[in-house]
């Protein structure tokens, strides 16, 4: 028997048994049945699958789920604390950013790894940030104007934009 | 409002106990009685509210990101005196009750949701309201007049006592359905920019695509599909798969499936599948190939004219004048949803269950029918929300796939395609040439226009998509256009290939439009704004051309020649103004104008473009749209953004080519949208007015790629005719 891989995952411990090489969106989508995460092009050209590995931005599709052993893995599951919607999640329902909503999963796991890096990027930080995510709608505009004002919503309130991603999820949003 | 004149409403007791209410167009109750099927007054409608006091929305047009379920939330709340943003979603399956009284059938598409919902919305909620304040008054035993409705809740006035609609449900099921009118002004809720009532769901990565539907021992399967369509299996071999372990090997009729636990055991089998493919006759086709027999047919070939004022043809053969020609290329283009395409399908004996992302829900039950030889009556259709549309999924094929395998498998199974497969396997945006001579006048005014479209009919190759869907149904024009011409009578027939010609604005004495009709055989569909994403490119392109050889300013040139065309040159004027084309260009940056109606809405693009290593760099792009009433001004903004975008990106980047049959691009990085770094600042504008709603979603794709095209020339003098455009 294969040893099973372990790993937290929206601040809860899991194990599952599933191949080394399985990647790890397909471990959460269809093992560990969290669907908010979305498979997009299983080549890591368009974000759709993007979770946080140990706070930083990762694209799940080719991340082989052995590698994740031990790690810390959050995905749009585990990125709100509670019924507390993480400022990005705020600024984006404000904006009526999503439209088909497919690929807003990763564009807000990428955003929110991008503020918690650099709490008051420019456009520039952004579009450098957010270029590896694809939308087929062209919620691009409102995205860069959500990032910004979740920057100022986390200044406003006093938000620590690190620790927002970093400290163990609560209760997962229902 | 007489209901004998507006249609016909049914209140009744839902299942569960709640108040249900239909409502059915006029036209729609009429075409009932001769189809004589009970089963259309099915227990279904537009909202349900529960004791419980949740009140449901039922959305019946798919949403897809252009805001459907806002707008139909919007509308609703406007009559019921509700919070749009406190209705619960309840997405329609498939039922006669949520035909689109657009077209006849269950589809969205067409850009017609917001027309199709505009009546049966308020409506419904009208209806609600007022028997719900039946009900309080009967509670009471006071007069109806004494009571109002206010936030979900009748209020008896004087006494300022309160009732939730929850609490009446029960009550107002048993009244008579009052007479009542939806108001036509001074709108609350209508025209208000209220946040997306699917936000929430799409932030907190809780919405349901097709995609995430779970049913419990449902298997994942990948399919194997021929490389070149209409091709077959000639043999394979499974050792390797088996090897792996995790998957099985499933033949189909035209397709080898791959089943396992989880989309990575079906994938890992489908690699390692060893298949040998018999072609067919389409191995051997090219696009390029392709295109040389579309443009030696708009030279040689004659078509069908489709449209003839004055006499463009014989003006152009004795003229002694210069004649402006040219010749406008459009490719092959993919939807490329960001979701790819899946469906799960659970065939059992007696019923079938289907959960899709699908633009046609009965379609889907139409089709899955004729298939499995199974009355449609035993299907039910689970609708999701789709990761995007566009018109792709308006095809049924990934549906159809999961029947097939559900039924040899006897059990519960997803098919999910992988992005390679929704680039190389899906029905594609047909390739069109067009040849267009145009005759100036003395005083330098348009004369005379001849324009040629060389493409494939799309209708021929959707009609069976649809057939069944629509021949069930009311009599309308598809059944009308199939029953008396037939599918091959069709090709020459099918407007979609040249709207947008035969409906060109511009004031002039002769203007001839011939069709001409190639078949490569190529899978076709919709694709966003249909036929107005090529024929526009030609139309705008070529307006412009005349523009320049008569020495005037593009845009002046247009205005001038639509006069009598006040919609079109209100949007042109819009987007003109706000670019501020009076004033001189900024240094290195070349201006351009274009403006198309499709959808029945009017739109307008001014982008401005520069050149930067040799590129195409689109700087700003202002948008502006008449699209007549507007139920949520900042869902049409999002619309414009979204269809610049699209529109740019198959302006810049796109195209699906064919060498021996197969489709040379795979993935995003050979067919991409835009992505953000690349996206001009957008900005957009809504001359509203009183005009009935129209077409939202599509109008504002066909004018990116000319307004590029023609700002490209202001710039540079090369004047680019072929998509995507490129500098050489």
């Amino acid at each position: 028997m294969r040893p099973m891989v372990k790993f937290t995952l929206n601040g809860e411990a899991r194990e599952v048994d599933a191949p080394p090489d399985m990647p790890l969106l397909w471990v959460i989508r269809d093992v560990l049945q969290l669907t908010g995460t979305k498979f997009g092009c299983g080549m890591a050209l368009c974000g759709a699958c993007t979770i946080h590995l140990n706070g930083q931005a990762t694209r799940s599709c080719i991340l082989p789920v052995g590698a994740v052993e031990g790690q810390q893995v959050r995905t749009i599951e585990g990125l709100a604390q509670g019924p507390q919607l993480h400022p990005c999640q705020r600024a984006w329902k404000e904006l009526s950013v999503p439209q088909c909503g497919y690929c807003q999963s990763g564009q807000l796991m990428q955003a929110s790894s991008l503020l918690a890096q650099n709490s008051a990027p420019t456009d520039e930080d952004i579009n450098t940030q957010m270029s590896g995510n694809l939308c087929r709608c062209g919620t691009y505009p409102r995205i860069r104007a959500a990032i910004h004002r979740a920057a100022d919503i986390a200044k406003e309130e006093n938000v620590d934009l690190k620790a927002a991603i970093s400290a163990p999820a609560a209760e997962p949003t229902k | 409002m007489s209901l004998s004149r507006r249609g016909f409403i049914q209140a009744g007791l839902a299942v569960g106990g709640g108040l249900l209410v239909e409502f059915w167009p006029q036209e729609a109750l009429a075409t009932q009685v001769p189809v004589g099927s009970a089963a259309s007054f099915t227990p279904s409608a537009f909202l349900r509210i529960t004791a419980d006091d949740v009140v449901r929305l039922i959305v019946s047009r798919v949403e897809m990101g252009q805001g459907t379920t806002t707008m139909q939330a919007q509308l609703l709340a406007e009559e019921l005196e509700v919070e749009p943003l406190s209705l619960v979603l309840e997405l329609a399956g498939a039922d006669r009750a949520y035909d689109n009284p657009k077209m006849g059938f269950q589809l969205t598409g067409g850009s017609t949701s917001t027309a199709a919902s505009w009546d049966p919305y308020r409506q419904a909620g009208a209806v609600a309201r007022e028997l719900l304040i039946s009900a309080a008054a009967k509670t009471w035993g006071v007069s109806r007049s004494e009571c109002v409705a206010h936030q979900g809740a009748v209020v008896h006035t004087s006494t300022k006592r309160e009732l939730r609609y929850g609490a009446l449900c029960e009550q107002a099921a048993s009244m008579s359905a009052p007479s009542v009118a939806p108001r036509e002004k001074n709108f609350k809720v209508i025209g208000k920019s209220v946040p997306r009532v699917d936000s929430h769901l799409k932030v907190t990565g809780t919405a349901q695509f097709g995609i995430d539907v779970q049913v419990p021992g449902a298997k994942v399967a990948v399919l194997v599909r021929p490389p070149v369509t209409g091709g077959k299996v000639k043999s394979f071999d499974d050792a390797e798969v088996r090897k792996l372990g995790g998957a099985t090997v499933v033949q189909l009729a035209n397709a080898l499936a791959v089943v396992g636990d989880t989309y990575f055991h079906a994938r890992r089998g489908a690699q390692a599948l060893k298949v040998e493919w018999d072609d067919g006759a389409l191995g051997t086709f090219d696009s390029v190939a392709f295109h040389e027999e579309q443009v030696k047919a708009l030279r040689e070939g004659k078509g069908r004219r489709v449209k003839n004022v004055g006499d463009a043809f014989d003006e152009l053969a004795r003229t002694s004048s210069t004649v402006v020609e040219a010749e406008y290329f459009a490719p092959f283009l993919a939807h490329a949803p960001m979701e790819p395409q899946n469906a799960t399908v659970w065939v059992r004996d007696g019923s079938v269950e289907i959960w899709a992302p699908t633009q046609g829900p009965s379609m889907a039950a139409e089709q899955v029918a004729n298939l499995l030889d199974v009355p449609v009556s035993s299907i039910t259709v689970h609708q999701t929300f789709l990761g995007g549309g566009f018109g792709r999924r308006i095809s049924q094929d990934y549906v159809l796939e999961a029947a097939e395998l559900s039924k040899v498998l006897r059990g519960p199974v997803k098919v999910v395609w992988s992005r390679e497969d929704d680039m190389r396997h899906s029905p594609y945006r047909p390739a069109a040439a067009h040849r267009v001579r145009g005759l100036l006048d003395a005083q330098g005014k348009p004369h005379a226009w001849h324009h040629r479209v060389a493409t494939q009919s799309l209708l021929i190759q959707a009609l069976p998509d649809f057939a069944g869907a629509a021949l069930s149904g009311p009599f309308h024009f598809l059944r009308r256009a199939a029953v008396s011409m037939g599918q091959g009578a069709l090709a020459d027939r099918d407007t979609t290939a040249f709207e947008g010609v035969d409906s060109l604005p511009y004031e002039l004495p002769h203007l001839a439009v011939d069709f001409i009709p190639l078949e490569p055989g190529i899978r076709a569909t919709f694709w966003r704004s249909v036929g107005h994403s090529h024929t526009a490119f030609a139309t705008e392109s070529f307006i412009d051309e005349l523009a320049h050889a008569a020495k005037q300013d593009p845009y002046e040139f247009r205005r001038g020649l639509l006069m009598k065309e006040h919609r079109h040159r209100w949007v042109l004027e819009l987007a003109a103004e706000k670019i501020g084309w009076t004033t001189p260009a900024p240094e290195g940056i070349g201006r351009g104008i274009a403006v198309h109606s499709s959808f029945e809405s009017y739109a307008a693009a001014a982008v401005e473009v520069a050149i930067v290593d040799g590129a195409i760099v689109v700087k700003r792009a202002v948008m502006a749209i008449d699209c007549g009433r507007v139920v949520n001004p900042d869902i049409v903004k999002a619309q414009l953004e979204s269809a610049a975008i699209f529109g740019l990106s198959a302006a810049l980047k796109q195209q699906i080519t064919f060498e021996k049959g197969r489709v040379q691009q795979s993935n995003f990085h050979d067919f991409a949208p835009l992505r953000m770094n690349e996206v001009p600042r957008i900005e957009t504008y809504l001359r509203e007015n009183e005009a009935a709603p129209t077409g939202v979603g599509e109008p504002g794709v066909p004018v990116m790629a000319p307004a590029v095209a023609n700002a490209v020339f202001a710039l540079t003098g090369k004047r680019l005719r072929s998509l995507p455009l490129a500098l050489g």
